[in-house]
């Protein structure tokens, strides 16, 4: 029971820094590669370019919201085929259900961006001021001399020329990077490119440098989330205490014999960017970045004993692994139906947007027909409605477009502005053009109130149509 | 970490705070958390003296910024004022004949004049320019002062039936009350109606006295409508063998027109209504409803 009169805890802490000790091995290694290649995508893919004609853009990658259009490579998404991005979105949503679920935290522990840029900015900082031991030095060290100094700020120049550059290229996506270089270099990009330049550049910066695990801890949705995907078949980086346990240290005549493999060497913990220790079971703060296992699997070489004291294990294994089984092989793990489950839609959603995308027509309209009047007499007493047709040409060039009525030949078309049937749509635009629809006095279509009829749009470049039903007011309307 | 493991005794700090013997652990926040609630208090206070925000009686404080929603919008007039500045000019100094052919200009008069349209003409001749009775449709390809562009330009901009104006003005006209006035009989008109009815191919109300109206209508009416009936757009005087009728094309509403006439006016936009760039603007978007000539 409490002691009242103990002065109360108190319910905030300060941050106790985390100075991980480099590691290597396999998963380290996977991972320098991971953060090579996301680091190369992400900085170099504005820089890309694509040929789509004269009038369009040649970035591979742009975000034009200026415009709304999103280029990709050979894929333009205009507005109205949003649902392309929502479908990606989806799959995104379901792949990471389906990592979570097949092997835990594995987009924390090895893809995040928090966790990518903060293991770059540890990588900097173990660079200029070294390894665990000497990091820890340099901290407890309380005067500020020369040297602590000169490594401090050499640290915090490299971390925010890193942080500027991540901030920068992110800019590089919603406009052409070789003019906004040129702009921002020389002062004259807009002022919103140089705040969300500043906005990304200190958040990186702080996030990176110094917030670290506590935004994985404290401010991320997602490690709550993913326990609720995760289930006793997940693998996730995990501690064999059966074989562990009692842990000590492996002293000549002091009873090693009746100790566990673990000999409490705190390597486990020591390289830690989470500052964690694994052998306390799954945790919230445990991001699986499986550096652990390295650090353990390092040591047990060393001691002569079999590596995987600390390794990917799945709950369910546990039981047969205490009984001295061998645990269930890993497809056995993954191949369950919550997985599948997930592939296939995954799948699903991924096919559906393929063949969206293949069958995405190349000539597209909508016809709208005015309504205010729905119909206007002519002098001859013929009858004559007026449609807002939008034209769209998704070509870099300026393409003519013709248009006619396909199945009624009683009805006559005629276009605002233009002696003919063809309108020059110009290059990646929506066109809005105004066509006329006449019947004759006196005809079915004059008296009727309404008739059904075809317009068909043609892009005499390609030979590629496209129609629309539509409907023609008469008298009785 | 969040949870203080105490490794000696795996017992767990408590707040020290018993319920009914139960107990709470204690799970520290970050005190950086704490840190920026209060800094969000000391910025939300900032923002307040920053910006209106403490209502009063009648209005609230200003803010020391002096930042108004009020203030934005007539910012933001201005700023598309002076943007438009270069394009308005260029359109009230192009040739009238030139606009449409020019893309970027046509547009422009286009939507610009479509919302001339909406504020100045829609309440007579209707949101969708299909007009009223009285009110010309300005949908059909029917006239009644010309159809090109520069005669939408000086109508838009004299007005029609304007008595107050110089004597170059050329939109003025009256057609007489021939029978308020008694200039015909009774039967005269009788006569003349149905034989108007004819003219545009309708049934008269009574063949007998189309003959008779023929007579009437050379010796009253043709001076301004055509002996043919066809009109004189220089006097505004409607076609009368066409299937548009301004007031209407039955046996009533012409005895009407004849007895009373019709006198049509419209208001000018010219002056102190709209600039000229506005004028051309919405008579190039009426010119572009379907029936410009």
């Amino acid at each position: 029971m409490a002691d009242t009169h103990q002065p109360a805890p108190s319910l905030y802490e300060a941050r106790e820094p985390i100075f991980p000790r480099r590691v290597s091995g396999k998963f380290r290694n996977l991972k320098w590669w991971l953060m090579a290649v996301m680091l190369g995508i992400y900085y170099v893919t504005p820089w890309i370019r694509w040929d789509r004609g004269p009038e369009l853009p040649d970035q591979a990658v742009l975000l034009d919201l200026a415009n709304r259009r999103f280029f990709f490579f050979f894929i333009e998404i205009w507005p109205h085929e949003f649902y392309f991005v929502a479908g990606l979105l989806v799959m995104a949503g379901l792949g990471l259900f389906l990592f979570t679920s097949a092997l835990g935290r594995v987009w924390c522990g090895y893809a995040c961006p928090q966790t990518v840029w903060t293991d770059l900015f540890i990588l900097v900082e173990r660079w200029i001021e070294g390894d665990r031991n000497a990091r820890l030095r340099l901290h407890r060290q309380k005067k500020w001399d020369i040297r602590k100094i000169r490594l401090r700020i050499t640290k915090w120049v490299a971390w925010f020329l890193i942080a500027l550059a991540t901030g920068g290229a992110w800019i590089f996506y919603f406009t052409d990077a070789p003019t906004l270089l040129l702009n921002l270099v020389t002062g004259n990009a807009h002022p919103v490119a140089y705040t969300t330049m500043l906005v990304l550049t200190a958040t990186t910066f702080a996030f990176g440098g110094f917030a670290r695990e506590q935004i994985c801890i404290y401010a991320c949705p997602w490690p709550r989330i993913q326990a609720a995907m995760m289930d006793e078949d997940t693998l996730t980086v995990g501690y064999r205490d059966w074989r562990g346990e009692p842990r000590g240290k492996h002293r000549k005549g002091a009873g090693a014999e009746n100790l566990g493999d673990c000999i409490d060497c705190h390597a486990c913990v020591n390289v830690c960017p989470m500052g964690i220790d694994i052998r306390d079971g799954q945790q919230l703060a445990c991001i699986t970045c499986a550096l652990c296992i390295d650090a353990c699997d390092d040591v047990m070489e060393k001691i002569g004993k079999p590596r995987g004291l600390i390794d990917y294990l799945a709950l369910s294994d546990e039981t047969r692994e205490r009984a001295g089984e061998a645990p269930r092989a890993v497809w056995k793990h993954v191949f369950r139906p919550r997985v599948i489950l997930y592939t296939a839609l995954w799948s699903l959603v991924g096919v559906g947007l393929v063949v969206a995308l293949v069958l995405r027509p190349d000539v597209e309209m909508t016809v709208a027909p005015v309504r205010n009047p729905t119909f206007v007499v002519l002098s001859d007493g013929s009858i004559r409605n007026t449609y807002d047709v939008r034209l769209r040409n998704k070509h870099g060039e300026e393409r003519p477009f013709a248009l006619s009525i396909a199945d009624n030949d009683r009805l006559a078309i005629t276009l605002e502005g233009e002696d003919d049937l063809i309108v020059d749509v110009p290059a990646n635009e929506t066109y809005l053009q105004r066509v006329y629809v006449t019947a004759p006095a006196g005809t079915d279509a004059a008296q009727a109130e309404r008739t059904e009829f075809e317009l068909r749009l043609e892009d005499t470049t390609t030979g590629h149509s496209a129609t629309k039903d539509t409907v023609f007011n008469g008298r009785d309307n | 970490m969040s949870d203080k493991h105490k490794k000696d005794d795996h017992d767990y700090e408590t707040t020290g705070h018993s319920w009914d013997g139960i107990e709470e652990y204690n799970k520290p926040l970050p005190k950086w958390w704490l840190m920026i609630f209060y800094a969000c208090i000391v910025w939300g206070v900032g923002y307040t003296i920053a910006y209106p925000a403490w209502p009063g009686v009648r209005t609230a404080t200003a803010g020391l910024l002096g930042w108004s929603t009020r203030g934005n919008v007539e910012q933001a007039i201005q700023d598309h004022e002076a943007e438009l500045a270069p394009i308005n000019e260029r359109l009230a100094s192009a040739e009238l004949t030139e606009i449409a052919g020019d893309p970027e200009l046509n547009t422009y008069a286009q939507n610009a004049g479509a919302a001339v349209f909406r504020t100045w003409c829609a309440q007579c001749h209707g949101s969708g320019a299909a007009g009223a009775k009285g009110y010309p449709n300005l949908l059909d390809d029917d006239w009644l002062w010309g159809g090109t562009i520069e005669d939408i330009h000086y109508t838009v901009t004299a007005g029609i039936r304007n008595e107050d104006t110089d004597e170059e003005y050329i939109r003025q006209s009256a057609m007489p009350a021939f029978g308020r006035d008694d200039l015909l009989s009774g039967e005269e008109i009788d006569q003349v109606v149905n034989f108007v009815m004819t003219l545009s191919g309708e049934e008269p109300q009574d063949a007998s006295l189309v003959e008779a109206g023929a007579e009437v209508y050379d010796i009253n009416c043709a001076s301004c409508h055509a002996e043919d009936g066809t009109g004189d757009r220089t006097q505004g005087a409607p076609n009368l063998t066409d299937a548009i009728w301004l007031y209407g094309g039955d046996y009533e509403t012409l005895h009407e027109t004849v007895y009373n006439a019709r006198y049509g006016i419209m208001p000018p936009m010219g002056g102190a209504d709209l600039s000229e760039a506005e004028i051309r603007a919405v008579a190039t978007y009426v010119h572009g409803l379907g029936g410009g000539e």
